[in-house]
């Protein structure tokens, strides 16, 4: 019995055949599929940010000889330059700067605006259900798969009557109701997470509705709100069809801006300042993209993932 | 609820009440009522601003009659059909090729995501020059010799819609394969430690096992694709602005010109309509399988 | 009897982590082995490392005679049941029963044969049609047990399968399970962290910590010599009391504080004098007496009791203390009683504390 008390039993000593890890071969036919259909369709991926940014470091007579894949020969500027602040939409030449400060002025109060009201819906709809609070969800999530044709117009009228119709507010408040589907989802989802018995201990002590919100709810959602944003500041950043439609050209974001340069018939297409100016209005966004990191892919996905 | 004074209903929790009324407002005034004014002023014959002069069915007799917006559903069906086969295998074969627990996996997600976070515009733009004969892939490949080589979807009516094709794949596969991803991660690892033990090999579990078992994630995807492919709109204004002549018109497009410049507001809520009720075609078999089991079991 | 599974020298390494330490373990031909420990033990990994399921850092793996140490899972001769039960959800249990030998290319008339043998065996000849969504967890461990039947193994591993059901389902599957053991009489590795699943079950039981096992013995004597501290506080509940003390008067007497007990009739090896030993007690072995012997008993002060339905569990205090012991209910003292604890050494377990071992 005293031997069977001893935690590691003698060695085997010497063991013949098959032992340890099984064989394998790095470089096996699987391996060689799994990683080369890969690495073809990375290369599918980046060759446009890749032709993007050599077309916009090279002069226009390297661009009518050479390739468009190559790099340049002689790194210029020029272009980013160019479309920063001399590119025209029309007769107006005042550059792509116009659309950016244009974007973020947008972007501020949207951004803002709409995640207020999104995370305090979805605050209600967790902690303080009242009669009928569910089927509006219902509603607000069906709403978001209605084309957004459907409702350009009566949106038009109500700016109009509430005179924002052309203004930059006008805007901000479509972009909230835009994103109150999606947003809602989002904090709704996260603040169901959070252990009823908080908020029921929160009351006991005798806090109420924006007592809860402010000192409870939002110091423990914070992860979610750098999501929220993450996707406001994208979602907002790439919108065209809504800054056309509740703009005046004046205010016309960069988006917008980008297309009317690009695609503008009069003069002679300079393809090194069009690709320069497209980099710069997807820089925003790619920004985002990189330092988010994971919280990107969180956002995108709660917009699958049904509540 | 006998007992002491109770506040009516009404006044309950009234700041929730307060603080819901923006999603309230929205959900009602814009969603519902915006669909509704939309589906009524169809059936008027409003041109620059809507007038409630009823004309039946007159604003659709002359949708179906008109020459591009029979073009503008044809090219979206082509385009739709293509995407969502494409879309869906591509998305799923990428997501099965990252599970396989290769090395790099968060390189590989960053390289083939980042398109989905930038705009349609500047997909558009970017593969309008990708695409251009004169430089782009045809003016290479017929410099390294195959002189007859032909590839310019952007000014050949018979495949611009596929040039549309790869720009939009190009943004969008990424997410999908994201979704399809999750959706693999999700499955019990016992299953795949029960396949095994079963020796059943890799490919026939995906099919067999795996796919059905990831039915609510294809149908996430088919509804999320499909919504998407109606909206198809600032894709189609930067790359080819719906050319050459009408071979890239898209129903969207139909509905703006005639809303916002063709002042024949009556024609442009009609389409619009159109373009609701195929949504609602998708959505609603949707909704009734996602919700309506959920309530039997 | 022959050997059915050998694990030689079977180390495991998950990068710089050890999960599996140098391991050796013999399963005799029908023999029911548990794996028992607390969770990051090692035991669910080790028998996936014998499901093939793993891959090995080193070492080899031997099922019925064959060294099956880079075969494939299916290859192996063995039949798996999951805690998740792992039912492939759009099949029918005839289904997921049939899946593995028809793409084993077994002959359709030989399947239906294994299926109805198992179905009749497992008591599921009703549910054959039905999908495992219709199913309720009991019956759904009972198909997933039979989708390891109809491969007609001389191997069952089971991963913790009752784990997700409740207590009620559990005992009664638990029976169950002993009875298909005795009339399969196949080899079966059992991996739990349920004690009570264990004594019950188990031929052998494998305490594993840390990746070693501690001791591979019959339930009986790991209950009643655990081979070192761990094991003898893992098993049993309410669990074994442990008195620090020191072996003294060339290993006849164990004294702590103002206490000496008389160490005669311990059984167990050369107990010499200890200065730190440690006394085991389980609180059945304890005796509460009015009066004290002198070297058998030690006086305690009762503090509360618990009772268990037929038996109370009384909390005393000893020395500074807390000691429990087991009576029947109505034998249970009043709180405050002052009262002599007897100690049957014949049971007793004493343990070196300096390396945790039983002396």
């Amino acid at each position: 019995m005293a031997d069977l008390t001893s935690a590691a039993p003698a060695r085997h000593g010497v063991l013949e055949g098959a032992r340890g890890t099984r064989p394998r071969r790095a470089l096996s036919g699987r391996n060689i599929m799994i990683y080369g259909i890969l690495i073809v369709m990375c290369v599918y991926y980046i060759l446009p940010l890749w032709v993007m940014v050599m077309t916009s470091l090279k002069g226009m007579p390297e661009i009518r000889l050479g390739n468009i894949f190559a790099p340049p020969v002689e790194i210029t500027f020029q272009p980013w330059v160019k479309a920063w602040s001399e590119a025209c939409t029309g007769l107006n030449c005042e550059g792509l700067s116009v659309g950016f400060w244009n974007s973020v002025r947008i972007l501020i109060p949207s951004v803002i605006l709409s995640i207020a009201v999104a995370s305090v819906n979805g605050y209600a709809l967790v902690n303080w259900r009242f009669k009928g609070s569910d089927m509006f969800f219902t509603i607000l999530i069906f709403g978001s798969f209605i084309p957004y044709q459907v409702m350009l117009y009566p949106i038009v009228i109500l700016l109009r009557e509430m005179g924002l119709y052309g203004g930059l507010w006008g805007l901000v408040l479509v972009h909230t109701i835009f994103g109150m589907p999606i947003l809602t989802l989002l904090f709704r989802n996260y603040f169901s997470s959070i252990p009823e018995e908080l908020f029921k201990a929160a009351r006991v002590d005798g806090a109420g509705f924006w007592g809860i919100y402010f000192r409870i709810m939002m110091p423990m959602s914070l992860p979610i709100f750098v999501v929220a944003i993450i996707l406001q500041v994208t979602g907002i950043w790439n919108d065209f069809l809504f800054g056309v439609v509740y703009t005046k050209p004046s205010l016309y974001p960069m988006t917008v801006q980008l297309n009317n340069i690009v695609n503008s018939v009069q003069g002679v297409k300079e393809y090194n300042v069009n690709m320069a100016a497209t980099m710069l209005t997807g820089l925003v966004p790619l920004f985002i993209y990189f330092v988010s990191g994971k919280l990107f892919v969180r956002g995108i996905a709660a917009g699958a993932v049904k509540g | 609820m006998a007992t002491g004074v109770r506040k009516s209903w009404l006044f309950r929790n009234v700041n929730a009440k307060i603080a819901a009324l923006p999603m309230v407002l929205t959900t009602l005034v814009v969603f519902v009522g915006g669909t509704i004014w939309t589906v009524v002023y169809s059936f008027t014959n409003s041109k620059l601003l809507p007038r409630a002069d009823f004309v039946g069915l007159a604003q659709y007799e002359r949708l179906w009659a008109n020459s591009r917006w029979m073009q503008s559903i044809e090219n979206l069906a082509v385009y739709g059909a293509f995407a969502l086969v494409f879309t869906i295998v591509i998305g799923f074969l990428l997501a099965v090729l990252m599970d396989q627990k290769i090395r790099y996996e968060d390189t590989f997600r960053t390289i083939m995501l980042y398109p989905f976070a930038l705009s349609f515009i500047v997909t558009g733009l970017v593969w309008q020059w990708i695409l251009n004969p004169e430089f782009g892939i045809q003016s290479i490949v017929r410099s390294i010799g195959f002189e007859s080589f032909t590839f310019d979807p952007l000014y050949n009516p018979d495949i611009v819609m596929f040039g549309l094709l790869i720009a939009g794949m190009w943004q969008g596969t990424g997410f999908i394969m994201c979704i399809m991803l999750a959706g693999l991660r999700g499955i019990d690892e016992d299953i795949w430690k029960a396949t095994k033990v079963d020796g059943i090999p890799t490919w026939k579990t995906y099919i067999i096992v795996i796919i059905p078992m990831m039915r609510a994630v294809f149908i996430t995807v088919l509804v999320l694709v499909t919504s998407g492919i109606i909206k198809l709109y600032d894709l189609v204004v930067a790359q080819t602005s719906g050319g050459p002549g009408l071979a890239s018109q898209v129903p969207a497009m139909y509905v703006y010109d005639y809303l916002f410049t063709a002042q024949n507001l009556g024609q442009g809520l009609a389409a619009s309509t159109m373009m609701l009720l195929s949504v609602l075609i998708v959505l609603i078999p949707w909704a009734y399988l996602e919700f309506g089991g959920k309530k039997n079991g | 009897m022959t050997n059915s599974i050998e694990v030689k020298d079977l180390t495991l390494n998950f990068g710089a982590t050890s999960v599996l330490k140098n391991m050796n373990l013999t399963v005799a031909e029908g023999e029911f082995i548990v794996l028992l420990g607390p969770s990051g033990c090692g035991k669910s990994t080790l028998l996936n490392c014998l499901a093939g399921l793993l891959d090995i850092t080193d070492g080899q793996i031997w099922i019925k005679g064959k060294n099956v140490t880079w075969a494939e899972p299916s290859d192996r001769g063995i039949g798996m049941v999951f805690q998740s039960y792992a039912l492939y959800p759009q099949m029918t249990v005839r289904g997921n029963l049939s899946f593995g030998l028809k793409n084993a290319r077994v002959p359709a008339e030989e399947i239906a044969k294994r299926v109805a043998r198992a179905a009749e065996i497992l008591q599921i000849q009703p549910l054959l049609d039905r999908k495992p969504g219709a199913l309720s967890g009991g019956q759904r461990q009972r198909v997933a047990i039979g989708r390891a039947l109809v491969r007609d193994v001389d191997v069952f591993l089971f991963d913790e399968p009752l784990s997700n059901l409740d207590a009620k389902l559990r005992s009664e599957l638990r029976v169950e399970i002993k009875r298909l053991h005795s009339r399969l009489n196949n080899t079966m590795v059992y991996v739990t962290h349920d004690q009570i699943e264990a004594l019950t079950l188990a031929d052998r039981i494998a305490v594993m910590r840390g990746g070693i096992i501690q001791q591979l013995d019959e339930p009986h004597t790991i209950y009643n010599r655990p081979a070192n501290l761990f094991v003898a506080g893992f098993i049993g509940s309410p669990a074994m009391n442990f008195i620090k003390g020191e072996t003294v008067n060339g290993g006849r007497a164990f004294k702590f504080g103002s206490v000496t007990l008389d160490l005669a009739g311990y059984e167990g090896g050369a107990i010499m004098d200890r200065p730190k030993a440690m006394l085991g007690l389980r609180p059945e072995h304890l005796t509460i007496l009015d009066d004290a012997i002198d070297g058998a008993t030690f006086p305690a002060t009762v503090e509360i009791d618990e009772p268990m339905g037929a038996d109370s569990l009384v909390w005393l205090e000893a020395e500074g203390k807390q000691i429990s012991v087991r009576v029947p209910f109505e034998h249970r003292p009043k709180a405050g009683a002052r009262v002599h604890l007897k100690v049957d050494i014949a049971k007793a377990s004493l343990f070196d504390e300096t390396n945790e071992q039983r002396i």
